[in-house]
């Protein structure tokens, strides 16, 4: 327990999170740079929705992280409040704006998808679009942290009692389930095909290792934000 | 080239797509990198202004 609260001591952390970000970095800005060439240049078009496929190496990495940084920010929010542990809740304030911001990414591209293919950017009546409103829901969700993230009472209560943003966000991740139904309703209707080339399916693993490492690049950064900001009001507090 | 950039027909669907994803990366990684600027000169304004006196 000892190791677990040395290692978790913010101090620690930010020295950590500043030494680890470029070995995400760069090989995140490699991925995604080698994804997009085999993606559009070297894959082959798609027998049934030709070019327009290639549409996948975008939405699906911004699906994938929609849904990934949601989990962290749950987990990391359950973690804070279930330990009390102060870098847990600054991990989960980090999240929300990345994953508020692909949650956008996936819906607008998904919707240039829909169009070509289903006939319609957005068709609340029918089966194909049962997927868009779980993540219209989880867009929802970001916003509310979105809205903790910026209030400092928030922040000031989230040391005193565990915090309430913390609290709501572990919440919704009883949405999850939803979610992931919905995600697995897409990948069956998008890769309706048994078996996806090789040619094909690299790239997409290319792009979807590649986000996941800018993800975590990204919180680190905002994760060093979050702790200077957060030691700082605890200082503050105390001169008080 | 052309025929790359038409994209079987869909360029007016797949162009857009990428177009946003990339703002949205590019966003990203300004948005992270400022959010530390803005607490590292708060912490340093803050650091001084318990010096001082």
């Amino acid at each position: 327990m000892d190791l677990v609260s040395s290692a978790c001591f913010p101090p620690h952390v930010y020295a950590l999170a500043t030494r680890l970000t470029p070995w995400f970095a760069w090989p995140a800005a490699a991925l995604i740079l080698a994804g997009l060439y085999a993606g559009l240049v070297l894959a082959p078009p798609d027998y049934q929705q030709g070019d327009g496929f290639r549409i996948i190496y975008v939405h699906a990495p911004s699906a994938w992280m929609s849904l990934m940084v949601y989990v962290t920010m749950a987990t990391a929010a359950a973690v804070g409040l279930i330990w009390r542990m102060k870098i847990a809740h600054a991990a989960a304030a980090s999240c929300a704006p990345i994953g508020a911001s692909f949650t956008v990414a996936a819906l607008v591209t998904g919707s240039l998808w829909g169009r070509p293919m289903w006939g319609t950017y957005w068709d609340v009546g029918s089966a194909p679009d049962v997927r868009a409103h779980p993540a219209l829901l989880i867009s929802r969700v970001y916003g509310i942290a979105l809205r903790d993230r910026r209030c400092a009472a928030c922040r000031s209560r989230e040391r005193i009692t565990g915090g309430r943003g913390s609290s709501q966000r572990a919440d919704h991740s009883l949405f999850r389930p939803v979610v992931e139904l919905s995600a697995s309703g897409a990948v069956s209707h998008e890769a309706a095909k048994p078996e996806m080339p090789a040619a094909m399916l690299i790239p997409l693993l290319m792009m979807l290792a590649g986000f996941t490492f800018f993800f975590v690049a990204l919180l680190l950064v905002r994760l060093r934000g979050e702790i200077l900001r957060r030691e700082r009001s605890a200082a503050g507090s105390a001169r008080l | 080239m052309n025929e790359f950039l038409h994209m079987g027909g869909y360029a007016r669907f797949v162009w857009p797509s990428y177009a946003l994803t990339l703002a949205i990366v590019v966003l990203n990684i300004i948005w992270a990198r400022r959010s530390l600027a803005r607490a590292v000169r708060t912490r340093a304004a803050a650091c001084c202004a318990v010096v001082q006196p």
